[in-house]
Formats: C-alpha cells, structure tokens, sequence
C-alpha cells in the first residue's frame, strides 16, 4: 500500500527528456513581438523624427537638428512645470480621497465589500471623454455646485489661493485639478484597496496592545505597510495625469494649458513634428526621472 | 495611561453577548498575581473571548475587569498594562526584531528602551539576530521574539493566545519547558489560553476549564485531574471510565455503591451527603488487571469481563473491556511487567477505591469527550 502511493506519481511522470524546454520563450514571444512593433519601432521613429528638419508639404529630413530641444524646451517649460504641479497636486488629492476610502472598504465593509469595488468601478463604463465633458455641466456657472460653493465663500477660497480668477469654477486650474482628480481616483483606491485588504488586522491590535494609540498605529503600522499600495497608486495616478491633454482642454482656459495639450495641438494642429517628438521625448525623460527618484525615496524594497 | 497598577487579575461577572450566541457567561475568577494560569477547552468555548476581554480587545457586555484595586474596564487596549503573545504573533514585518521589542517601550518613552530589549532578547536567546526582519526567522524563533515584545514592558498581566499552536510537536515541548522557566524568572502573571489539556497541565499553577462560556472547574492540575467535579472535566483533561452507580450505605469512612449488581467501594468524603444517584469515575490507569487469584489491596474494588481490543503502544498497553452490561472500559496497564491479556480473554479488573471519583448523576456521561478527540486530533 505505500510502496503504492510512493511509486504512483512517478511511475505517471513522463520520462526525462535530455532537451531544453522552450515554451517558457515561446510565451514570451506574443508580448514581446507586440512591444517591438508597438513601442520600441515608435520610439526609435519618434526619436529619429524629433531631429529632422523639413515640413509636412516639403518632406522631412534626417538633419540632427539638435537645436529643435533648446528651442522647444525654451518656449514650453511653463507648461511641463505646469502640467508636473498639476499632476502633482491631483495625485496629492486623489490620495487624500482614496485612502481613507480604500481602508473602509478593505477592513469595515464587510458584505458591501463587493458593491463598494463595483460602484468605484463603475465610471469605466463611460468613456473618459463622457465623463470629463459631465463635468462641465457639474461645475457650470448656474448649476447647484457653483451656488454652493459662492454660499459657503469656497469661491473666495479657491480665488485666494489663485486657483481661480472669479466667483465661476469653470475653466480655471481648479476645474483642471478636479478633473484630473476625479479621473484617475480609481487608479489609486484600487492599489490601495488591494493592499489594505491584506493587512493583517491582528498587527493593528498588536500595536494597540503595545500602548500605541489610534493616531500612533496608524503613523508606525498602516501606514509603513501600505507604502507600496501608496507607491503604486501615485504611480498609475501620477504619471498619466502629468501627460493628460483632456482635462485641461474641456476644463481649463488659455492659462492652463498642459504639456500633452501642446504636444497633441503640435501634432495635429501645428504640424511641426519635430517640435511634437521632440515635447514627446523630454516628457518622457521627465516622468522617467521624477518616477525614479520617488521610487528611491519610498524604498525599493516595500514594492516587491 | 492607567499608571502602575499591580496585584490580582478579577473577572467580577464578566459576559459577553454577539447578536446570535453568549461567548462568555457570568465569568467570574480571580488570578492571583505572580501566576501561571491557564484557560484550557475546546475551541469555542470563550476562553480566547475573555483573553480579549482583558486585553481591551473585545468589550465585555456586562460585568467589570480588575487588576489589583483599579477597573480598568472602561479603558482602551493602549492604555491598559497588559500585554498579548498572539496567536500568529502579529510581530511587525516592516521592523527590525530590534524595533518590534521596543516598539512598546517607545510608545511608552522609556529612555534605555533599547537596553531593555536587548536584556529581553537575551533573555529569550535571540539577541544574536536583533537586527533581522520577522520574516527572516522561523516559526520558533517569531514565537519568542514575539515572547520578548511583550515581557519587556513589564506588563501586570501576561496574555498568551494559544502560543505554542503553530509550532511542531518537539519544538513545542522545548517551548512550553523554556516559557514556565521564563515566567518564574521575570515573575509576571501569566494568562495562557489553550486547548491541549497537556499543555495547560505541563505549564500552569492553576486551570480554569472553559465549556460553552461558562467556568467547569478552577483548580490545580493535580486535583482537575484526580478530582474532576463534571463529566465534561473528567473527559476532556485525559480520559475517565463513568460507572452509573447508587448508594447503598454509608459506613464510616466508605460508602458502599451498587454498580449493575456489583457491589463497589469509594471513601465518603468524594460524596454529598444528599447523594444517591452518581457516576462513579475511575482513570484507565488506575485500574489493574488482576487474576482471580491475586491477593491486592483487601478492600479493592473489582469487575469482571471480557477484553474485547488490546493495543500495545510501547509505554503501555490500552485495552478494553467490556462489563457483563455491555459497557466498555478503557484500561492502561504500563509496560512494568504487568499482567497481561489477549482480546477474548476473561479479566478481572481491580482498583483502590480511592482512586475513585463521584460526579453528579444528572450530567452526560460523555460530556467533553469528543471536544478532546477533535482538538487533539487536529493537530
């Protein structure tokens, strides 16, 4: 009998086979195949495309035009500062909104778990273009939020602090910021949510059994814990919002104009490709940096 | 903070209801100071329940907490001077050893914090690897890191939360010999909830059993074990043979009981003198199998039947036997040159009467016994 149970499983295996295994790489084929043609060839395309010089009707030519960066950089740089302070302050939001959201929903919602992940899901289901365009109608000068905000003198507020330049909250750096807040919630609570679900409550009691207070738990325990929930979040908020051209365009006005609205206007309005490649590329390089030196700060480690 | 408060650990009433079911019941206990004791039963009963209680985890529904003359009811975990090993140790993962000892001397802003976990880390063997993180230690060692975490604050009242539960067999006999030396060196008042009857045998002063939220029986292991007062005592700390019996006479210092016809002794003093109806209960190991012939103890108690399945289990032999009215009972005869007996066999069984023990006849002669055969069999 278990001579039996010993022998079964082998006696099934199929015999050694002296070559390599492949199908690992053969896996790996599809979605490498799919970055070279999709990202690396455009790369090197958008690249070689930011140094020539020429125009749409003449044809380009390859020129290593290098002067193409100073030029851009020294005309736009407002608007990468822009757009970086921008995606900074929504990202900064968006956390302040998701974590207390996520923490509810990952350690009291019990059975309104479910619900609570399909409703924060719920606004995919709409286009991104939809759901910007809704808040025009949300933040118009005769609706119920504009009459709010004038009542409670959050109009003023938002004036002092110049985030916008009249009692409206249409088409100023506000109605930016919200929007870009607004969109890219879910992009933070969901990381955070799927972190927080795995916090082991018992290490909250621990803490509160080792004379931790509430406010000190959360400053030692949870929140060290969530880093790479908080890591993720910022990224995935971060990092599209810095390079957004829709919110901007529907919700602000000619002094809030963002780097991705200047590329897509330079692109498809403009023409002058190299400039556009050129924005592309420093763009890119920033985020890249920023990116970086955050992930160093945060500690590597906590993200695995 | 409560400040220092010191002296007895009091349970004045304590009882806890959830919508549906009461975990804990009426709780009343007084855990002296400086004690290692032990709530030991089944899962479920409420032992963990009231551990919480006193940690100020859970809120009791009724009922009032004490440690010395202070109520510390009211107060939140973080305020009150008891510290918890938890059952998964709960250590910190993102802090060093080092870090999670004295994550409660910090909170508390004692100056040589770190001189003080060190001492307790040393104290535990594991000073060598303070500066490692929770997940690079193996279970034993999470265990007394997680041991040291607590001790070093000195708390008035030690909880351990089935802390030895994760660890195998061999490592948790070196543990708990290791934690009833530890607690007479610091002389803190140990808590240690449990289900394995040995466990709490092997490690504590004092037993309180649990069953379904209420106390069966507080008492030295010794006396729960030789002197059981339920039927659920007598078979869930090891295993007990109940005889329904009735009292015939009362003479002197022995009461003559009539078990199936079978006349049987047991000294007064295990009796109430309203008692007519009992179960008589006897260990398997203080019955003998004796011939026929066998002088043994004049006053010995005897029964005859036949042995129905021997098991040798190098120690000692188990067998039962089973009495001319069918019932079956459990006998271990150690492996010192005893009789014995194959299956089949016609045996005498004899025993000292008092060796014998009286519980009251109203309760379910097998109260207790698969609580134990579950736990056990968990493991």
């Amino acid at each position: 009998m278990v001579g039996q149970l010993v022998e079964g499983p082998a006696a099934r295996q199929p015999p050694r086979r002296a070559r390599r295994n492949y199908t690992p790489y053969l896996l790996l084929l599809p979605g490498l195949a799919w970055l070279v043609v999709f990202f690396v060839v455009p790369m090197i395309s958008l690249a070689s495309q930011s140094l020539q010089t020429g125009s749409v009707e003449s044809g380009y030519s390859q020129t290593w035009h290098f002067q193409t960066y100073v030029d851009a950089l020294s005309q736009y740089w407002p608007h990468f500062a822009r757009s970086i302070v921008f995606a900074g302050t929504a990202t900064v939001f968006t956390l302040l909104l998701a974590y207390p959201l996520a923490y509810f929903m990952a350690q009291k919602a019990g059975k309104w778990k479910n619900i609570l992940l399909v409703l924060v899901i719920a606004p995919f289901f709409t286009s991104f273009l939809i759901r910007t365009l809704a808040w025009q109608t949300i933040l118009t000068d005769n609706g119920p939020v504009v009459a709010l905000a004038r009542s409670t003198h959050f109009t003023n507020v938002l004036q002092w602090l110049q985030l916008t330049s009249n009692d409206s909250l249409m088409n100023s750096r506000f109605a930016v910021i919200a929007g870009l807040t607004y969109n890219f919630l879910p992009f933070m609570i969901l990381p955070l949510y799927a972190n927080l679900e795995r916090l082991d409550h018992s290490l909250i009691e621990a803490a509160g059994d080792l004379y931790a207070t509430p406010i000190q738990t959360f400053w030692k325990v949870t929140w060290p814990l969530s880093l790479p929930g908080v890591v993720g979040g910022t990224l995935l908020t971060f990092i599209p919002a810095a390079g957004d051209f829709i919110n901007s365009r529907l919700l602000g006005n000619t002094q809030t104009v963002m780097i991705g609205q200047v590329i897509d206007s330079q692109f498809l309005q403009v023409q002058d490709y190299a400039v556009a490649a050129a924005l592309s590329f420093v763009l890119m390089a920033v985020i890249v940096v920023i990116v970086a030196l955050y992930v160093r700060r945060a500690g590597t480690e906590e993200l695995v | 903070m409560t400040g220092k408060t010191s002296g007895d650990l009091k349970l004045k009433g304590v009882t806890k209801r959830y919508e549906n079911f009461t975990a804990v019941e009426q709780l009343d206990l007084v855990i002296p100071r400086g004690s290692f004791f032990a709530l030991l039963g089944p899962s479920g009963c409420g032992k963990t329940t009231t551990l919480r209680m006193v940690a100020g985890l859970d809120q009791p529904t009724i009922g009032q907490i004490w440690i010395g003359d202070q109520d510390i009811t009211e107060t939140r975990a973080y305020q009150r001077n008891v510290n918890t090993v938890f059952q998964s140790y709960a250590l910190f993962p993102h802090l060093s050893i080092l870090d999670n000892v004295t994550f409660g001397l910090r909170r508390r802003k004692v100056s040589d914090h770190k001189a003080q976990a060190m001492e307790a880390l040393e104290l535990v063997q594991l000073a060598h690897i303070a500066k490692k993180k929770p997940g690079q230690l193996s279970g034993g060692m999470q265990q007394r890191v997680a041991l040291a975490r607590a001790i070093v604050n000195r708390p008035d009242v030690l909880l351990l939360d089935e802390p030895l539960g994760a660890l195998d067999l061999k490592l948790r006999r070196q543990m708990q010999i290791e934690l009833k030396q530890i607690q007479s060196e610091v002389g803190l008042t140990f808590v240690h909830v449990t289900h394995d009857q040995e466990e709490a045998m092997t490690m504590a002063d004092t037993i309180a059993v649990m069953n379904s939220g209420r106390l069966e029986q507080v008492a030295d292991p010794a006396t729960l074990y030789e002197r059981p007062t339920s039927t659920f005592v007598a078979n869930f700390l090891g295993q007990s043979n109940l005889l329904k019996a009735t009292v015939k006479s009362r003479a002197g210092a022995t009461a003559e009981l009539d078990v199936h016809g079978v006349n049987l002794r047991l000294p007064v003093d295990r009796l109430k003198e309203t008692t007519k109806e009992l179960w008589l209960g006897v260990r398997p190991e203080k019955l003998r199998l004796v011939g026929s012939t066998d002088v043994g103890g004049i006053d010995d108690n005897r029964l005859t039947g036949v042995v129905t399945d021997a098991s040798f289990t190098g120690l000692a032999t188990n067998y039962l036997v089973r009495l001319p009215w069918g019932q079956e009972l459990m006998v271990v005869q150690q492996n010192d040159g005893a009789r014995s007996a194959a299956r089949g066999a016609q045996v005498t069984l004899g025993w000292a009467p008092e060796h014998g023990f009286a519980l009251n006849a109203n309760q379910d002669a097998h109260a207790g016994a698969q609580d134990q055969a579950d736990d056990s069999g968990a493991i």
